[in-house]
């Protein structure tokens, strides 16, 4: 072996442990700001972990786009949903009346909050754009109460990390972080275009980020839990949708 | 000692002990090392983009102009082609299996690293030289004269002379350069186009392109004109010889040197 090949030799294994240890520095600090997905795992991680963590430094604060009543598109679009269970069918025959969004977890005050109780908090209203992952996308107004609002009327932890939010559905669940969760954007949706929020389109009660795919706007939802990790939901991957094989975060 | 010793090494290496044999080391590479790798793992990423976006268009085979666009609304064009959503109209009586998860991770995936890949070649280019000495044409070249030269050897299927093989034509180098820095930004572009996170921080980024569904439109157009590309760069590299263009990018030696050697 000569000078020159011993010399790389060293370089490359200097370089690469410089490259192993700065890895090692760069998760630590990713997992402390929370620039780590919970579907960091596998060999797709490398990707969701850059799409999520470079667009976490860059739209923190940042407005989906609203646009003018005459872009809303009509008819709205109603995309096909599951079957819908006998829970929801006893509750749509009462009208909603008995429907319940209960809080719980990393909370001061646990609680159950009824249809009209969420309607009583200030409306907010935005048009925005939803888009699919499929590839399809419409406009509409989306009226509904900011979750931040919720969140603050049951006093959540200072450690709190996630909101994990459920469908009746038993097979439906996703979860956000903090920046999501207290994004003024973001919505407990229960009307559209000036009417109820039709429940083709995920009435009575939708969750609404126009920041991400329409898959994490969850439909139906009755149940939230704040928590500061998500290890105990499912697979430990932070939603449904990880383990039918779609990202959990869809800022894409 | 320790001086005369640092000044001994290169010159070592770059003098053969032997003048009648040249050791293939002494040949300059018709591909940097860095040109090398960079191409195969771009040719790779390239693949995965191109497999999984064609996963992903046929849950959706309609392509709309504006900021939206769904089953209701008329689109722009429809690809004649099945569904994986049983939604979507699109004349056929079945409908394919979804494989959209795993491809939008692939997609992803392969879009940051063809993306880092590509950064890493794109300045080292500018730092050895590559862009300038292989790249750019030379003004002569850039002429009609220049180009009909270049066209006609190309219709005649002809076989390039030995110091031609070792650089690429005015074709090649404009090709290239429109791939490099047309159709891979564009492309890139429209992709973060459709990202409802990123157009939140940069709404520019969509509004220019006319909206969500135009930036998705304009995304496969750019994808068709990179595959048309690849498919044309693939019929090149046969015609110029398979066997020497490959081994040229893969170790870096041409098929020339080789035999004389």
């Amino acid at each position: 072996m000569n000078d020159l090949s011993r010399r790389k030799l060293m370089m490359t294994g200097l370089a690469a442990a410089a490259g192993v240890s700065g890895l090692g520095v760069a998760a630590r600090i990713g997992q402390k700001y929370g620039l780590v997905p919970p579907d960091h795992g596998g060999i797709y991680g490398l990707g969701e972990t850059l799409t999520y963590a470079s667009q976490r430094l860059v739209t923190r604060h940042s407005l989906a786009r609203e646009f003018p009543r005459s872009q809303i598109s009509k008819p709205p679009f109603a995309n096909e949903i599951p079957p819908l269970n006998e829970a929801f069918k006893r509750l749509q025959a009462g009208e909603f009346t008995d429907w319940r969004l209960s809080v719980d977890g990393m909370v001061e005050r646990p609680a159950s909050f009824s249809l009209p109780q969420l309607k009583s908090y200030p409306s907010s209203s935005q048009i925005t754009h939803l888009a699919c992952e499929e590839g399809w996308s419409y406009i509409a107004e989306w009226i509904g109460v900011p979750l931040s609002q919720i969140l603050d009327v049951v006093g959540i932890h200072p450690q709190a990390r996630y909101i994990v939010y459920f469908s009746i559905d038993p097979d439906w669940w996703d979860s956000i972080d903090m920046a999501d969760a207290m994004h003024p954007q973001t919505f407990l949706a229960y009307g559209l275009n000036d009417n109820e929020l039709p429940v083709g389109n995920g009435g009575p009660l939708r969750m609404r980020l126009p920041r991400q795919l329409g898959y994490k706007n969850v439909k139906f939802i009755t149940h939230l839990t704040v928590t500061d990790s998500l290890k105990g939901f499912g697979k430990g991957l932070g939603s449904a949708s990880p383990e039918g094989g779609y990202a959990w975060y869809a800022g894409i | 000692m320790a001086r005369s010793e640092s000044v001994q090494w290169p010159l070592r290496a770059s003098f053969p002990s032997s003048a009648s044999a040249v050791p293939a080391t002494t040949v300059p590479s018709r591909h940097s090392a860095l040109v090398r790798v960079t191409h195969w793992i771009a040719t790779l990423c390239f693949l995965a983009l191109l497999v999984s976006g064609v996963e992903i268009i046929i849950s959706h085979p309609r392509f709309y102009w504006g900021e939206t666009g769904n089953d209701l609304t008329t689109p722009l064009f429809k690809l004649p082609i099945p569904s994986s959503r049983a939604l979507v109209p699109t004349g056929y009586g079945y409908v394919l299996p979804d494989q959209n998860g795993w491809s939008r991770y692939l997609h992803f995936q392969a879009a940051w690293i063809v993306v880092l890949t590509g950064l890493l070649y794109v300045i080292s280019s500018l730092v050895t030289g590559h862009l300038r000495k292989n790249l750019l044409p030379d003004k002569t070249d850039l002429s009609w004269r220049g180009f009909s030269i270049a066209i006609a050897n190309h219709l005649r299927l002809k076989r390039r002379s030995e110091a031609e093989a070792r650089s690429y034509n005015v074709l090649q180098r404009l090709t290239y350069l429109i791939v490099i820095f047309v159709l891979f930004p564009l492309v890139i572009w429209t992709g973060l186009a459709m990202s409802p996170a990123f157009v939140s921080a940069v709404p520019a980024t969509v509004t220019v392109l006319g909206g969500q569904q135009s930036a998705r439109t304009i995304h496969l157009f750019v994808s068709v004109s990179l595959v048309l590309f690849l498919f044309v760069h693939v019929v090149m590299v046969c015609i110029a010889g398979f066997k020497s263009r490959m081994r040229a990018m893969i170790t870096g030696r041409t098929g020339t040197h080789m035999g004389r050697t």
